[in-house]
């Protein structure tokens, strides 16, 4: 259980841990809380010659709030945004995902964009990058480009990051309707373990109580967290009732993939899952009840 | 092989420790191979089990999953740290041996840094947030309910006399 041997450079910014990527990425990997990727190196699951650290760099570690979305520096300790109160008012879904990531200890040093980055199709993030539309801004030496949740999550440990290229950025876009509602459930073996299946949603009602938006997706169902803009659809217009609900949940359970594991076979994956949106879905919606 | 070695400077129980390490030296080795601070316990070694937890710049981490070399320039607190000078024990670690709060120990160094967490950051900690600090650090002796109580009473003591070891006076 030890790493092979890399050699370490602590970068100082990020046009400095962007020019060593674009000399050699394909043998570098950029370190953030290493929450993740000191396990991996641990079993040699990963062996990158050399490691690239950008916990250092002041420029990476920010939350901004712009009118219509947050920007959040990929370097963001995750124990920095489960705190920050304004983040919670008005993006709820990030602080609802993060009370299901780990443990004190990994969010204490874990960061936002290393768990996209890193994009375990289980984890609690990425998905709630799926359900929101999140926008990840990639920095290479020759500029900076944007990719949206629905394009970054590529598979199973693969995301759209080309080897000379670091997250820089999130954007997580904020629903204006006063109304609006979220949730974030999983089932896992144990508090804080990956997820079997987790499900997320937003929904944001008008003054008579109808659905206006409508977001929700699965985590641990396949290759990567998906989200459902087409069955989200059905919902709006609606009061979610049970019906519906129901038949929304079971078709996005239908759609997924899942695997069998020593956790969970793939139909008890897919029993949870139609379960756990119908609950998200209505936890979401029953949230809107409070914002009169 | 010859591995590169990094120069590395790390505040350690309020000392100043400096030494070359190879970059894939954890710090839970570090710690306890270079250091002989053997408070720490190497448990599972990839990040479930919590016993390495140590405090880099007053919060809990699990120092299996960091490299020496990037504690460099930081501040970093072992159990050793929790205790006086003299080698009296802090009111936590008190709590600890009178409310029974450990049998084998193994686990003991990772959850009194978790608690102690959670102390300097909350006075009057709830069950719930008790149960919510220490959940990253598994005990396989006792059972978890004389740990949150050992917590709780340690709690209590240190709003007694906040200028007790450890206490939030003391920082």
């Amino acid at each position: 259980m030890k790493a092979a041997a890399f050699d370490y450079v602590r970068a100082g910014s990020v046009a400095e841990a962007c020019e060593l990527l674009r000399q050699d990425g394909d043998a570098i990997k950029l370190i953030a809380g290493g929450q993740s990727l000191v396990p991996m190196m641990a079993m040699r699951l990963a062996r990158p010659s050399r490691l690239i650290d950008i916990n250092e760099i002041a420029a990476l570690k920010f939350v901004a709030p712009d009118p219509d979305a947050i920007r959040i520096g990929a370097c963001t300790r995750q124990c920095v945004l489960e705190r920050d109160d304004a983040l919670a008012v008005r993006v709820p879904l990030l602080r609802q995902a993060l009370a299901w990531v780990g443990h004190i200890q990994t969010r204490n040093r874990g960061t936002l964009g290393g768990s996209l980055a890193h994009a375990d199709p289980a984890a609690e993030l990425p998905l709630a990058a799926q359900v929101l539309g999140a926008r990840m801004m990639l920095r290479s030496t020759s500029g900076m480009r944007c990719v949206p949740a629905s394009d970054f999550f590529a598979g199973p440990l693969a995301t759209a990051i080309e080897p000379h290229e670091c997250l820089e950025e999130v954007h997580w876009p904020v629903w204006p309707e006063r109304r609006t509602g979220s949730a974030f459930i999983e089932v896992s073996r144990r508090h804080g373990d990956f997820a079997i299946v987790a499900a997320a949603a937003q929904i944001a009602v008008d003054d008579d109580g109808r659905c206006i938006r409508a977001s929700f997706g699965l985590g641990g169902g396949g290759q990567t967290p998906l989200a459902f803009p087409g069955l989200a659809a059905h919902l709006l217009g609606t009061r979610l009732d049970a019906t519906v609900v129901q038949s929304v949940a079971q078709d996005a359970a239908i759609e997924l993939d899942p695997g069998n594991d020593l956790h969970a076979s793939a139909g008890y994956r897919k029993h949870l899952a139609a379960v756990l949106a119908a609950r998200a879905l209505r936890a979401a919606f029953d949230q809107t009840k409070d914002k009169q | 092989m010859n591995e590169t070695l990094y120069p590395i400077s790390v505040e350690v129980n309020g000392v100043l420790r400096t030494a070359p390490v190879p970059a894939r030296l954890t710090l839970v080795d570090w710690l306890r191979e270079e250091l002989r601070l053997t408070g720490t316990h190497v448990g599972c070694e990839h990040g479930i089990c919590g016993a390495c937890s140590i405090m880099l710049d007053g919060e809990p981490v699990r120092s299996c999953l960091m490299y020496a070399v990037q504690a460099d320039g930081h501040r970093v607190t072992t159990v050793e740290g929790l205790a006086q000078p003299d080698g009296s024990l802090s009111v936590l670690q008190d709590s600890f041996c009178d409310l029974h709060a450990l049998q084998c120990g193994y686990c003991t160094p990772g959850i009194l840094i978790a608690a102690q967490g959670l102390l300097d950051a909350t006075a009057h900690p709830t069950d719930e947030q008790i149960r919510e600090a220490i959940g990253g650090n598994l005990c396989r002796c006792t059972g978890y309910q004389q740990i949150v109580d050992a917590v709780k009473h340690a709690a209590a003591r240190l709003a007694e006399d906040p200028l007790s070891p450890r206490g939030r006076g003391t920082g």
